[in-house]
């Protein structure tokens, strides 16, 4: 088994300081309070972009339900806030004080059996970590396990995520409906909505993402992800060679749930609300554009795709509603016909290349490799 | 559920509700006929079909309009006209898209879907553009209005009726042309492998494009019968493409039989359960059923024995 010595090769190494450079010192030294919360809302969708590169872009599993992982993480988290929001003193004034406001509106008149463990936070985060995370184990193992793939794969997936819309949509009294859970307003006692709470929730958020960078990587670099990738291009040869292409997918899928959801509570946290808007088929197809921008094959090209993108949507749609669909729509196709290996693809083949040779011709310079020069040398 | 009514009732309730489904029956056939089409025979995702449908809707409403203002006599055969409008509107467009897009995907079928997905925010923001956001309804002509009366308590419209027949002709037209004509061996000849096909003198391009422009082509005629169950908007199209890809996926991708079978399943469990609880929840209980169906038996409904 051949593992790489070093945990990131030089071009990883120099994106990994790139954005560490980026996200740590120069956004929050740069941007106001209210930017670098909009930045932080970006970031979340970054969660969702690293997991598509595991699954997708290493194990070829293109998965049109993202929306419904990120979206059970967010509301696990909102419900534990909204919990929290809605105690006896804050709503008084309801003819059921202690339950959340949506809840009092829909006649509902105690609190739900599935809402009692959320007033614990230690239960939150492991639901955040397993609701979606056992989910995305059962959807996995009814398809994979019967060999269900490709387009197939994505449609189901589409299915369920327009199947959790609808029904949080209907079910209003449970949920919030089509408005959401609004309104969250602390974490044990610490209020999440003003300015310094709001710079120390995109630290947090930042940590959390190159920790999940830090797994993704690893996982890359294993022999599992080795075996995702050779699936990905002939799967019935490994299968052949032995290995259960079932569970490899199954596990590609989980964690990509599992990145989603993390990303979907830290939304929860940052923009202070949760609605089905970012569950449904739309959202979720966006997640999967995000990545394809900025490039399905790197993790830090997923990730630059995400913040990009987004930007664009926000600076775009404010200042040209009416074009901002037509180059949303144009730049899918741009991205699919002329660089399918998005962002860090044009990178590698066009700006990599000449940071190489300005590095080659330094060094030929200092004179440390003579034979440097062979290999630019005329061939007549 | 069941508890509060009597059999007779049922029975009625059934019968209506079957009938009221006949235009959403309809609608998703001929859908899920254009898709069958493009995505179970091509292997292109299509997820741009729920704005072909609304091209063929908004067709029709221009043509209902022109009928209004300046032939008011002939109104009431105006949605003739419409339908064959719709097909050939929508067919250009799909013929015109397959030459700039799809064509160069044939290979790769997972980006068809985020291409098509491109193309169809494209068409929305144009749709809203020429037509404005607002949803715009069509007004049926006098005939269509009324129902037929078959017993006491039940009541047949007549333009589900009316539909109904057009969409059995148009499928069996389809089911002609595919299994019958030369042109239909043709199709399946370059879809089953492009490269032989080729080989043996087909112009595998020019089969390509019109296949893809009749699929669409149906698609648009979905859109002149989608006019009488709802109102036509930039973003209506959307929130049929699911509903249409689960019933070619349930019918069995690539058999014709199939998607009619699962399309009337699906219309009638939906109409049914929309009868006794909300909407919502008649979908999520239909939905959830047929992703429950499909994890049983991926393959769909109807599959073709093929080997890989």
């Amino acid at each position: 088994m051949i593992i790489n010595s070093r945990f990131f090769n030089r071009s990883e190494l120099m994106g990994f300081i790139a954005l560490a450079a980026v996200l740590f010192v120069i956004l929050p030294l740069t941007l106001d309070v209210f930017r670098l919360n909009l930045v932080a809302k970006y970031l979340t969708y970054a969660f969702v972009a690293i997991g598509l590169v595991l699954c997708w872009g290493y194990g070829g599993i293109l998965s049109l339900g993202q929306g419904v992982f990120f979206g059970l993480g967010g509301y696990c988290m909102a419900m534990f806030l909204k919990l929290e929001a809605s105690s006896v003193e804050n709503t008084k004034i309801q003819s059921t004080p202690g339950i959340p406001d949506f809840m009092d509106w829909n006649q509902i008149t105690a609190l739900p059996f599935f809402w009692q463990p959320f007033h614990s936070l230690t239960f939150t985060i492991l639901a955040i970590i397993l609701v979606p995370g056992l989910f995305a184990l059962i959807i996995g193992t009814a398809m994979f396990k019967r060999r269900v793939g490709g387009t197939y794969f994505a449609i189901i997936t589409q299915a369920v995520a327009a199947i959790l819309t609808i029904l949080i949509v209907g079910q209003q009294g449970y949920t919030g409906g089509i408005n959401g859970m609004t309104d969250l307003r602390t974490l044990k006692g610490w209020d999440i909505r003003p300015d310094h709470a709001k710079i120390i929730l995109y630290f947090v958020e930042v940590v959390l993402l190159f920790a999940c960078i830090g797994i993704a990587q690893f996982i890359r670099l294993t022999k599992l992800g080795r075996i995702l990738v050779a699936m990905r291009e002939q799967e019935d040869r490994v299968r052949f060679s032995g290995y259960s292409v079932a569970n490899f997918k199954i596990f590609a899928f989980c964690m990509a749930a599992i990145f989603a959801a993390i990303g979907g509570a830290m939304f929860a946290l940052n923009v202070g609300f949760m609605s089905p808007s970012f569950v449904g088929i739309v959202p979720s197809i966006e997640m999967v554009i995000y990545t394809a921008v900025g490039g399905r094959m790197s993790i830090f090209g997923a990730i630059w795709g995400a913040i990009l993108v987004n930007f664009a949507k926000t600076s775009l749609s404010e200042s040209f509603p009416q074009l901002w669909l037509f180059g949303l729509g144009a730049l899918f196709i741009a991205v699919v016909l002329a660089f399918p290996n998005g962002l860090s693809g044009l990178w590698a083949d066009y700006v990599q290349p000449r940071i190489d040779r300005l590095f080659a011709s330094r060094r030929a310079k200092a004179g440390w490799a003579d034979n440097s020069v062979a290999d630019g040398a005329p061939a007549e | 559920m069941f508890g509060d009514y009597s059999i007779g009732d049922l029975g009625s309730i059934f019968v209506m509700q079957g009938f009221a489904g006949l235009i959403l029956f309809s609608v998703y056939v001929l859908m899920a006929l254009g898709l069958a089409i493009i995505f179970g025979q091509m292997g292109v995702i299509n997820m741009a079909h729920g704005e072909f449908m609304i091209l063929g809707a908004y067709v029709t409403w221009m043509t209902s309009n022109l009928f209004q203002a300046y032939l008011p006599s002939l109104f009431s055969g105006y949605f003739f006209l419409a339908m064959i409008l719709a097909f050939l509107a929508s067919g250009a467009l799909g013929m015109l898209v397959e030459w700039v897009l799809i064509r160069h995907l044939y290979k790769r079928p997972l980006d068809t879907l985020l291409a098509t997905w491109g193309l169809s925010l494209m068409l929305q923001q144009a749709y809203r553009s020429v037509f404005g956001a607002r949803e715009v309804g069509v007004e049926l002509p006098q005939w269509m209005l009324g129902s037929l009366r078959v017993t006491d308590s039940i009541e047949v419209p007549i333009n589900g009726v009316f539909v109904m027949c057009l969409t059995v002709l148009i499928t069996i037209a389809v089911a002609y042309v595919l299994y019958m004509s030369r042109w239909g061996r043709q199709v399946r000849a370059v879809v089953q492998n492009r490269i032989m096909a080729g080989a043996v003198g087909i112009n595998t391009e020019k089969v390509d494009r019109y296949t893809f422009g009749l699929g669409c082509g149906i698609a648009g005629v979905a859109g002149s019968a989608f006019t009488m169950i709802g109102s036509t908007g930039p973003t209506s199209g959307q929130l049929y493409i699911v509903d249409t890809f689960l019933v070619v996926v349930f019918g069995g991708a690539a058999s014709l039989l199939g998607t009619i079978a699962s399309a009337f399943s699906i219309s009638q469990t939906q109409s049914t359960l929309e009868f006794f609880m909300s909407g919502s929840m008649a979908k999520v209980l239909t939905l959830l059923a047929v992703v429950g169906i499909l994890m049983l038996r991926p393959q769909g409904l109807f599959a073709l024995k093929v080997r890989k």
